[in-house]
């Protein structure tokens, strides 16, 4: 290679390195910043700010769903696995708001602990099933549980 | 191998050359996407949980996948003109930005329509989507800017460097919902192992890419020829061209 291409290439190569260079640096100095939700974990550990317009997110508990009878609000518990927190709600949740699913909540974090939320978004996963191969899924675990629940039966 | 490469650098050459793979492409791109429109949108079975509306993934996924595949092809091409000076090098990396620009807006806009029934929202300011804009505004930046200089060689040099430093964008989009929590979900199709989608949802999926990509090759040769045309209009063989000898 020509001394001159030789130069220009590394030119190049600097570019692309500096530019890497600063922005992961960058991004490392403002990876809280980046992340659109705090996780349970975090607001119990208190590293969430109280009283000031926030987002949380995580799977919601199974069971934890309540809504009332006569208006919108609803309330429930998202969980990250090693802590869960309260939310309510006073509005439609979305269509894919589900339990065992995740979701997303923008509110602020009251002195109790409870989590006010003006905007409820579900996050949903990145797996594609035909209805009938969903169905014949659940079909085979609840199957399982029974054929477990039924043998610790036989043993006890 | 050097001769054939500089060769190719000539635009006369390669205009004549890809005549011959045009007719080619444009059968590709029409057979790959219309099979996998119509299977995708008609055939293949719905999601379990997003019903009928995970059908916009038939053009989403392909879109996104082009307009970041599509950056690289637009530094590499601003490298390869900034290193060995090659003025082919420089047209290529012209006809892809608005390639580019029309495939990133084209996957932000069926991620906001997808994103309402499902997230609840039409927009949302996480890694994945902020990255995906700031991703636009690089093309729309490399558009302006090619059209700034007065000296071809100037624009070529000033929008290589942007190209250039752009580059880090794209692992960032890539790998954004692994790094930092968004609400957009992690990739389905991986580089390794399996994709977390049934077959029948994922073969018209890969038609679909194909033809994405059978479809951007065409339209980058067309882009391309059209710049080799503009800028060699003074030239004998353009004349002769034009004059339909």
């Amino acid at each position: 290679m020509k001394p001159a291409r030789k130069q220009r290439l590394l030119v190049v190569v600097f570019i692309v390195v500096i530019a890497s260079l600063v922005v992961g640096l960058l991004s490392y100095a403002l990876r809280e910043n980046i992340n659109l939700f705090y996780t349970p974990s975090q607001v119990a550990a208190g590293q969430a700010p109280g009283n000031t317009q926030i987002r949380v997110g995580g799977m919601v508990v199974v069971d934890s769903l309540e809504r009332a009878s006569d208006s919108l609000d609803s309330s429930f518990l998202v969980s990250d696995g090693a802590a869960t927190l309260r939310i309510h709600y006073s509005g439609i949740l979305p269509d894919l708001f589900a339990e065992d699913e995740a979701a997303v909540a923008t509110g602020t974090l009251g002195d109790d602990g409870v989590f006010v939320a003006q905007q409820v978004l579900a996050k949903h996963d990145e797996e594609y099933t035909p209805p009938e191969v969903a169905d014949a899924m659940q079909q085979a675990i609840d199957n399982k549980a029974k054929a477990s629940t039924a043998a610790k039966g036989a043993y006890e | 191998m050097w001769q054939w490469f500089h060769k190719l650098g000539s635009p006369r050459w390669f205009y004549h050359l890809s005549s011959k793979f045009l007719p080619w492409l444009a059968l590709a791109s029409v057979v790959l996407i219309v099979t996998g429109v119509v299977w995708g949108l008609a055939f293949a079975p719905q999601d379990a949980r997003q019903g009928n509306s995970f059908r916009i993934i038939y053009i989403h996924v392909p879109a996104s996948f082009l307009a970041l595949a599509g950056y690289y092809v637009m530094a590499a091409a601003g490298a390869v003109g900034m290193i060995w000076k090659i003025k082919l090098a420089d047209m290529v990396m012209v006809a892809a930005a608005p390639l580019g620009a029309a495939l990133t807006f084209i996957a932000l806009f069926t991620g906001a329509i997808w994103g309402k029934p499902t997230w609840g929202t039409y927009w949302i300011w996480d890694a994945r989507i902020t990255s995906m804009l700031v991703l636009l505004f690089l093309y729309i930046g490399i558009i302006a800017l090619s059209r700034s200089f007065s000296t071809r060689e100037t624009s070529a040099r000033a929008c290589a460097i942007l190209a250039l430093v752009g580059t880090v964008n794209i692992p960032i989009i890539y790998k954004s919902v692994d790094w930092w929590y968004t609400l957009h979900q992690p990739a389905t199709i991986k580089l390794t192992g399996a994709p977390s989608m049934h077959p029948d949802m994922f073969k018209p999926l890969l038609v679909m890419i194909l033809g994405f990509y059978c479809f951007y090759a065409l339209v980058l040769l067309l882009n391309t020829r059209t710049e080799i045309l503009q800028r060699e209009r003074r030239t004998t063989w353009v004349k002769e061209l034009a004059a339909g000898k």
